[in-house]
């Protein structure tokens, strides 16, 4: 199984990666070409996924959020492409035979990369009606997950690995609900079903891209506080992407903020609810509503620019109450604010 | 699900007996009738047919039961028909049940081995091209499959007989039949291969323009399947692109294809007329055909009413087949 190399020679593993950290992404960049021009849907994303935390992604649609994440995956279906950047991957405790080391998935053969899809990064995506195969039973599409990334197993102890599973995301009757099709349940318990397919494979990430978003407000509720106690059950790292910040700031530990695929502001939870240095981040937390609010709420003028025709210097420009003649001249860097905050800014908020 | 298949069943009944008396109706109100053929004949037989008396034609009506009124003619079909009993030929006065008998297996061979071929070769075909759709091989196959398409079948049929049926070319298949004289006295197999080699022409014929459509239809179904979202969550388990295309898509994607089957069969009996009269295949087509110009009643409401039930029947087997191959549909509370 591991190393995807001959065995015993190192095979683009670099040297011991720093700490906790489980996935480093650095430069990502991924473009879609098509007639219209060249989307920049993904633009030279960096960002650091420690063992066992929850990593927020937000943004608007279009802002690039699961265009990265399927970049991860090496999900991106054509016109897409990653055209830069490095997906780096803690390799420890992969499999028995792991060595200590990272990799960077974008230089991994397809068959290679097969065994970190699922086995190391698992996915859950938005819809849970369109997300699972509407003519296999539940328990058949957890099983396919078991068989592929826990080959030891037999098929007896395979059957018992997704009874466990649908244990493990509360599923009532999992024996039941095993030889149920999608259509039999309802969105909720698709979405625990998708879950348990995410962890058949026994992932280190899930990356979980709009889990809620097609849920009652309820079932949202209970969906998320499974997905948390999960992560901290199975020491799992969490990348979960949404555009509801309240979600965010119940669940991550760090957020990124996403605007016309770039990163404009990231930094812990709480940083970034209490001082929000970027005039977007700030903009979409005054677009929240609280207790306190009485009348309209906010709302951000104007919307996304096209990805292909972004504007010269800062891609926020158009809507930002701070402009000045800079910002349209220059395109602004990411710059650090404070202890592990960063925002992509030449006027920020103090 | 019996409940259903109960109401499906009756339902057939009253359908059955539409088709039927709107068939009846029309090849009596058609012109020409068996009598006014029997006196041209009697004419051709040197039998001068303005002398034949009127007495003569009433006499040769009273013997088919034309000369009563025409509900009264069908009521007494369906009360025949009840006990399987469709008459006798008017041309050469064998039971109609008897010539059918004959013509049915020819026919059902014909195009049980067409239908499976076609499916054969253009599922794969079609995902073969989903799988390169837009690229120069896709476009070649679609191009070679609507030129197939649109060549007449009797075109070809000539063109086959005239270059590998004889003739100044080649001699490799036979051109009228479904076997050679004195069959009889080969082994079983010996008679299997020369009823086959009979039939590759025929089949060939019958098989060429159906791949265009199958092959479309299943490039496209693939081509939507594949943009699903359950694809991309396959993919994300780290299955194989083979496993993702032959488990994941291809099950759905084949559900109208599976359906489709049970509607061609009727399709096909209906089509292979011009295949059988031109290599002279002794088939329901054929047997059709003839009873048609020859205004034999009663071989012509056999052959309808055959193909009405086969129709109706498939039709109802292509929906249960729906429930067979997609969970999603059931008949439960229908």
């Amino acid at each position: 199984m591991w190393p995807p190399g001959p065995r015993g020679q190192p095979r683009r593993v670099a040297p011991t990666i720093m700490n906790d950290t489980l996935l480093t992404v650095e430069n990502l960049k991924t473009y879609f070409f098509t007639e219209r021009g060249v989307f920049k849907s993904v633009d030279d994303v960096s960002f650091t996924v420690p063992r066992g935390k929850t990593v927020g992604i937000v943004g608007e649609s279009g802002s690039g959020k699961s265009v990265t994440a399927l970049s991860i995956l090496r999900l991106v279906s054509a016109p897409g492409k990653i055209v830069g950047g490095r997906v780096m991957v803690s390799c420890r405790g992969v499999l028995q035979y792991a060595p200590t080391g990272t990799v960077d998935l974008l230089t991994l053969e397809e068959s290679e990369m097969r065994r970190f899809r699922g086995g190391k990064i698992a996915m859950i995506f938005q819809e849970p009606m369109t997300s699972l195969n509407p003519v296999f039973t539940i328990g058949d599409q957890i099983e396919e997950a078991v068989a592929l990334h826990q080959k030891e197993l037999n098929e007896a102890q395979r059957w018992e690995q997704v009874l466990e599973v649908l244990r493990l995301v509360r599923i009532p009757d999992p024996e039941r609900a095993a030889r149920s099709y999608p259509h039999e349940l309802s969105g909720g318990m698709r979405q625990r079903a998708m879950i348990a397919i995410a962890l058949g494979c026994r992932p280190e990430i899930l990356i979980a891209d709009e889990p809620t978003t097609a849920l009652d407000v309820t079932v949202q509720a209970q969906v998320l506080e499974l997905l948390r106690e999960l992560r901290e059950r199975l020491g799992m790292s969490l990348i979960l992407i949404t555009h509801d910040l309240g979600v965010v700031a119940e669940q991550a530990d760090e957020v990124i903020v996403m605007y016309a695929g770039k990163i404009v502001e990231q930094g812990t939870v709480r940083q970034i609810f209490s001082h929000p240095r970027h005039p977007y981040t700030r903009a979409l937390l005054e677009a929240l509503p609280t207790f306190h609010t009485t009348g309209r709420l906010r709302t951000i003028p104007g919307s996304v620019p096209s990805l292909a025709a972004l504007p010269r210097g800062c891609s926020f420009q158009e809507r930002c109450d701070r402009v000045q003649q800079r910002c349209r001249e220059e395109d602004p860097e990411l710059m650090v604010m404070g202890e592990g905050q960063v925002a992509r800014c030449f006027f920020p908020e103090l | 699900m019996g409940v259903y298949l109960f109401k499906r069943l009756l339902l057939i009944i009253p359908t059955f007996l539409g088709i039927t008396l709107i068939t009846f109706l029309i090849i009596q109100m058609a012109p020409g009738s068996p009598v006014s053929l029997k006196i041209q004949q009697m004419g051709g037989e040197g039998i001068r047919t303005e002398t034949v008396s009127k007495a003569v034609i009433e006499q040769t009506k009273k013997l088919y039961g034309l000369d009563q009124p025409i509900h009264v003619q069908y009521l007494q079909w369906i009360k025949r028909l009840a006990t399987f009993n469709f008459g006798d030929s008017y041309k050469d006065h064998r039971p109609v049940l008897t010539k059918i008998r004959e013509a049915l297996p020819v026919t059902l061979l014909l195009n049980f081995i067409s239908i499976f071929l076609i499916y054969l070769i253009s599922i794969p075909l079609g995902i073969f091209s989903a799988l390169k759709s837009r690229t120069l091989l896709d476009q070649a196959v679609t191009v070679i499959l609507f030129i197939l398409y649109s060549l007449p079948s009797f075109w070809v049929a000539m063109i086959l007989i005239i270059y590998l049926g004889g003739g100044e070319y080649l001699n490799l298949f036979p051109v009228a039949g479904i076997s050679s004289q004195g069959v009889g006295e080969l082994t079983r197999w010996g008679q299997f291969g020369n009823v086959l080699w009979h039939l590759v022409l025929p089949i060939i014929v019958l098989t060429y323009g159906g791949f265009a459509f199958l092959a479309r239809l299943s490039r496209a179904q693939l081509l939507e399947v594949i943009r699903q979202d359950y694809i991309r969550t396959a993919r994300a388990k780290g299955l194989s692109e083979s496993a993702v295309i032959l488990k994941h898509a291809l099950r759905n994607s084949l559900i109208p294809l599976i359906t489709l089957s049970g509607t061609l069969l009727p399709a096909m009996i209906g089509g292979s007329v011009v295949v059988e009269q031109i290599f002279s295949i002794p088939g329901m087509g054929k047997l059709g055909f003839e009873a048609v110009l020859s205004r034999d009643y009663p071989t012509v409401m056999a052959i309808a009413a055959i193909e009405a039930l086969l129709t109706l029947v498939g039709i109802l087997v292509s929906d249960l087949m729906y429930v067979w191959v997609d969970p999603r549909i059931s008949f439960e509370g229908m």
